[in-house]
């Protein structure tokens, strides 16, 4: 059964008319009735349900709830969450119970929103397909024998099959606007900063944001709302706009719309482009002005990205040694030999590949080759998107180069996996906000545009985007 | 152009606490050098008079007030999550000899 619009669910909850405790038992019966697609690796059933019954007895007191009254909602399992452990589909946090929630958790939680499940990801959020869970892989919800796309993949699939009205991702360098273009949802990912990364699993600390997967841009901007602005516990969070981010005001008319040249050459599907092309057309039509745009550093990004992303990984990944929290070896005999050998058994492929580039690429004698070099370059891809802004007040493009991919297509090639990144690490470089908006399908498989604004025009571009979404 | 030997692998498995099998040696080698390979394509890239980026909003030196706060948390709590404890401490493997 599909969902209403949050507002509306919230609105019946509120009034009496819906019973949360009825929205969880919704929500928990769906998720049971998809097991096969495998988006999720646990729920927090028991303490869902105790939420559920308070929320209802606190409105049955007269009591106000919320903006998100009894609204259930999933988080990628690299969330701390109370009611389930937390993994990150890695094995060496198989038995974690956080002590503590994401502050972005316990935010949705003020406003009376319940969490119900843990989604599938890309171990630490390593990879493009889920393939890279080191429990098992999600499946697509339109198509089984392709991937959702990743690393939020288990979120956006969740979205897609109505388990819940939405549901929490993270981006770092794609993983929550690549499975939503792959799964036909909405994929936001807000400035650097605009939300607290307390509590969750850090990847890279210099381009990870908190994103949200969800049926309309309207519903994600009620989350990103509750969501956005200062945390004294992620010192890198800022001010929240002053207008908010719900109320939005959908328009193109006059909207200066820049088309990204790069992102149409060798590489991308011939299919995907004819239709991203047709709808930047549709765009037009519907009144905005649509130029073309070229960041001639564009390029270079992935080659940027799998320096950085790789160099913070090896050092954020340093933490899991096996003596404070996470798995540990019983079979060692010195205090160096238990964290390597809980590391071995720990850590999946994907992460041991990273966490050694990134070692390699740290390393004495290679850090200005290859880490400052490419910390440099950043800057110069900055400067490009700073240019562009000044011509046009978003640009456009694919998301991705291709549709959903075959399970296994790429996984015997980490550099092709890799590549399915190309589109939507660069906004991640420059910390810029971005979103995929469902563009329609190809070949029966959805596709999404890809729309970004410069740093904190969060609200602009979700304006832009609701607008775009109306049109499509 | 960087060429991983099985000796570069072996160093940066150590240097990286993993302990790796003579399959992930030959794999990983192969692999870590086709994507530092692909990389490579930055060190042609004129970058002068630029500066590294390394945090994209501008902000610096975020302080707060130095004092405690309580949030709440059991110490109890906090220590469920270790593999070993004694006395409430965290315990681990001998260090020297």
């Amino acid at each position: 059964m599909a969902w209403d619009a949050l507002t509306t669910i919230a609105d019946n909850v509120q009034s009496g008319r819906t019973k949360a405790t009825d929205l969880v038992e919704q929500s928990l019966k769906a998720i049971a009735e998809a097991d096969s697609f495998k988006a999720i690796i646990a729920t927090t059933e028991v303490r869902a349900r105790e939420r559920a019954a308070e929320i209802d007895a606190r409105i049955a007191n007269g009591e106000s709830v919320g903006r998100l009254a009894g609204v259930p909602f999933i988080a990628k399992d690299n969330f701390l969450v109370f009611g389930a452990e937390t993994t990150a589909a890695s094995n060496i946090l198989k038995g974690f119970n956080a002590p503590y929630q994401s502050t972005v958790i316990e935010r949705l939680e003020s406003e009376g929103a319940i969490c119900v499940a843990k989604a599938n990801l890309d171990a630490f959020g390593h990879g493009a397909s889920t393939e890279n869970s080191d429990f098992f892989t999600t499946l697509h919800p339109k198509d089984t024998s392709r991937v959702p796309g990743g690393s939020s993949g288990g979120s956006a699939a969740a979205v897609v099959l109505d388990l819940a009205p939405f549901a929490l991702g993270t981006d770092t360098g794609g993983s929550t606007r690549q499975p939503a273009s792959f799964v036909g949802c909405v994929g936001y990912k807000p400035t650097y900063g605009l939300m607290s990364r307390s509590g969750i699993v850090a990847m890279a600390s210099s381009t990870d944001t908190v994103g949200t997967l969800a049926r309309s841009v309207d519903d994600a901007s009620l989350v990103v709302d509750v969501m956005a602005g200062r945390d004294e516990l992620d010192s890198t969070t800022i001010n929240r706009d002053t207008n908010g981010y719900v109320g939005l005001k959908p328009s193109l008319k006059g909207k200066k719309i820049g088309v990204i040249s790069e992102w149409f050459g060798d590489g991308l599907d011939a299919g995907v482009k004819n239709h991203i092309e047709q709808t930047v057309a549709k765009l037009k039509a519907a009144g905005a002005e649509i130029s073309e745009v070229s960041l001639s550093s564009l390029p270079l990004s992935l080659a940027v990205y799998y320096i950085v992303v790789p160099a913070e990984i090896s050092s954020n990944l340093s933490r899991y040694d096996g003596q404070r929290f996470g798995y540990s070896t019983a079979d060692a005999n010195n205090l160096d030999e238990s964290y390597t050998k809980s590391r071995e058994v720990g850590f999946g492929k994907e992460a041991k590949r990273r966490i050694m580039i990134g070692t390699y690429v740290l390393s004495s004698g290679y850090y200005d080759a290859y880490y400052k070099q490419a910390q440099t370059v950043r800057t110069k891809l900055i400067n490009e998107f700073a240019a562009a802004f000044n011509q046009v007040d978003i640009l456009v493009g694919p998301v991705a180069p291709t549709t959903a991919f075959k399970v296994g297509e790429n996984a015997s090639d980490p550099l092709k996996m890799y590549l399915a990144d190309i589109m939507t690490v660069a906004p991640s470089l420059a910390g810029l906000p971005a979103i995929s908006v469902p563009a329609g399908e190809v070949n029966g498989l959805p596709v999404g545009l890809q729309l970004i604004a410069p740093q904190r025009e969060d609200r602009a571009l979700l304006d832009v985007a609701a607008a775009v979404e109306s049109v499509l | 152009m960087a060429q991983l030997t099985r000796e570069d692998i072996l160093k940066l498995a150590q240097l990286a606490r993993l302990d790796v099998t003579e399959a992930e040696v030959e794999e990983f080698s192969n692999e870590l050098t086709s994507i530092l390979q692909y990389v490579e394509q930055l060190s042609d890239v004129d970058v002068t008079g630029l500066e590294p980026t390394s945090q994209v909003t501008g902000l610096t030196n975020v302080t707060r007030p130095d004092e405690i706060r309580d949030y709440g948390y059991e110490p109890l709590d906090l220590l469920k999550n270790v593999p070993t404890t004694e006395n409430n401490q965290i315990k681990v493997k001998r260090m020297i000899g």
